[in-house]
């Protein structure tokens, strides 16, 4: 891979920092009146999620991090390993439990998602923003609640926990934002 | 798409118009007459912390460079017998882009013949207490502000640079390696004390390591010599940089081949040595002090703007 140099540090840019592949959110110019320049970098490393501020020389370089970005189909999983497809080539990729993460709770099948790969392999697993899903579970809802803001836990068939207001029913479908957790409205089909 | 636009309100662009008219008023007043000096020069400057933009040339033609500031050609009026000089030009460094930095910036520069840098950081606080408002100034000397804000004592040979790099990894996390001393006092001043002095209202910071002299004289302080200059802080932000002037052509010229050395040292391309520049100390610059204030910056705190795209009508990427 190739080298970055400090001003080439743009948002997104992926890097290799300490052995691992990072992916930069902010760089900023420092530097005193007179003298050595700076900058002030924050970075995402993308195999702990954890956010890093490093300060560098300005000049100094980054080796560049073989990762890229692929929408791919999520198939299914066998308790170790949760596996998508590249709907074009067939190409099937198993995510570890440390790849899937959090996204684990959005997992629906044929739904895309957007699959990070580092070397080829899964490094994580980004669940469209909103995605619409059945709810398994929830209380009766009580008549005559529709304008008040109340809401109760509902289960969803990927095991998710969202609060819903009151009216919603089992077996309906809806949007959820998978960046919050939260409610957004009944799916327009259901 | 609406890449054509300017990255400026139109307010910013009304208040650079009065602040560029309050600043000539406030020399015009003070006899200082306006001068305009070439952009495109010869000479350059050798300073390790700036990468000048070169231009490409036909090779009957010697070397151009974009003026890193106006001071090589201020100077040589001033020694052609200008008296006190002021001018209002752009200034060009190369890589310098962020929030506080614009590659191409306009400058305020002005030379005060027979003054010191004591007299000129009072005009300066003047020129300031005019256009911001500010009420009262401080001054730290360099050496007194890291005792006070780090608890450590940058001019004592025994601060070894193991214990500067400590302070900075106890506040900053990582520090990058193979910074010598200098640059390692550059990142204390840069992260560690600018933010601390940011509600300090305006500081001027003086007496600086003589290493960091650039073409400023030294001194006697006490037991220890510091360069005589100074840079002047507003809410945190570096506004203005001055020298009570190195005169003495055999100095400069140390200095400037010192910095030379420097930019060996970090692994940088030589810059030649601007031998009109020496010339002119050679017959005689007179005793002056001389001061460089980014108007740029000055605008963004007077409207506190956090970045200056918002007060320069094309910014940088819109440029």
């Amino acid at each position: 891979m190739p080298n970055f140099s400090t001003n080439e540090f743009k948002p997104g840019l992926k890097v290799m920092l300490d052995g691992d592949p990072c992916s930069i959110l902010e760089n900023e110019f420092v530097k005193p009146g007179k003298g050595q320049a700076f900058n002030r970098v924050k970075l995402r490393n993308l195999k702990s999620g954890r956010v890093w501020e490093r300060t560098f020389k300005s000049g100094d370089t980054l080796e560049g991090a073989d990762v890229m970005d692929v929408d791919l189909e999520y198939s299914y999983t066998d308790g170790e390993f949760w596996h998508f497809m590249d709907p074009s080539t067939y190409e099937q990729y198993g995510a570890d439990r440390d790849a899937v993460g959090e996204a684990e709770k959005w997992l629906k099948e044929q739904e895309r998602y957007e699959i990070t790969l580092y070397n080829g392999t899964p490094l994580a697993v980004t669940p469209p923003n909103f995605i619409e899903l059945e709810i398994t579970e929830t209380d009766p809802g009580l008549k005559g609640d529709t304008a008040q803001g109340g809401s109760k836990p509902a289960t969803l068939s990927t095991g998710a926990v969202v609060r819903v207001p009151l009216f919603i029913t089992e077996g309906e479908v809806i949007r959820v934002d998978t960046r919050t957790g939260e409610y957004v409205s009944r799916a327009s089909k259901s | 798409m609406s890449k054509w636009l300017p990255s400026a309100s139109p307010e910013g662009l009304a208040a650079r118009a009065d602040l560029l008219q309050a600043l000539r008023r406030f020399f015009c007043d003070r006899g200082v007459m306006e001068v305009e000096t070439p952009l495109l020069s010869q000479g350059t400057v050798p300073d390790a912390g700036i990468d000048v933009f070169r231009l490409p040339r036909k090779s009957d033609e010697p070397d151009r460079y974009l003026q890193t500031s106006p001071e090589s050609a201020m100077k040589r009026l001033l020694a052609a017998g200008s008296g006190d000089v002021f001018q209002i030009c752009k200034a060009f460094r190369q890589g310098e882009a962020g929030h506080n930095h614009n590659p191409e910036f306009t400058l305020l520069e002005w030379y005060r013949v027979c003054w010191d840098h004591a007299a000129l950081m009072r005009e300066v606080a003047e020129l300031l207490g005019a256009v911001l408002d500010s009420d009262g100034w401080q001054v730290w000397p360099y050496r007194a502000l890291f005792v006070e804000v780090l608890g450590v004592d940058p001019m004592d040979e025994q601060t070894s640079l193991a214990a500067l790099t400590d302070i900075a990894e106890s506040r900053i996390g990582s520090v990058p390696h193979g910074l010598d001393r200098d640059a390692l006092l550059d990142l204390l001043m840069s992260h560690c004390i600018e933010p601390e002095i940011s509600d300090w209202g305006v500081v001027f910071i003086t007496d600086f390591p003589a290493s960091q002299a650039a073409m400023a004289r030294c001194v006697s302080v006490g037991d220890i010599d510091v360069a005589a200059r100074f840079e002047c802080y507003v809410h945190g932000k570096e506004l203005a940089n001055g020298y009570w002037e190195q005169t003495d052509a055999t100095w400069l010229s140390a200095q400037l081949q010192a910095e030379n050395k420097r930019r060996q040292q970090r692994g940088l391309p030589q810059r030649p040595i601007d031998e009109r520049l020496l010339a002119a100390h050679r017959q005689g610059l007179p005793e002056c002090a001389g001061v460089a204030l980014g108007v740029d910056r000055l605008l963004a705190v007077k409207l506190g703007a956090n970045n200056l795209g918002e007060i320069i009508s094309f910014g940088w990427d819109s440029a």
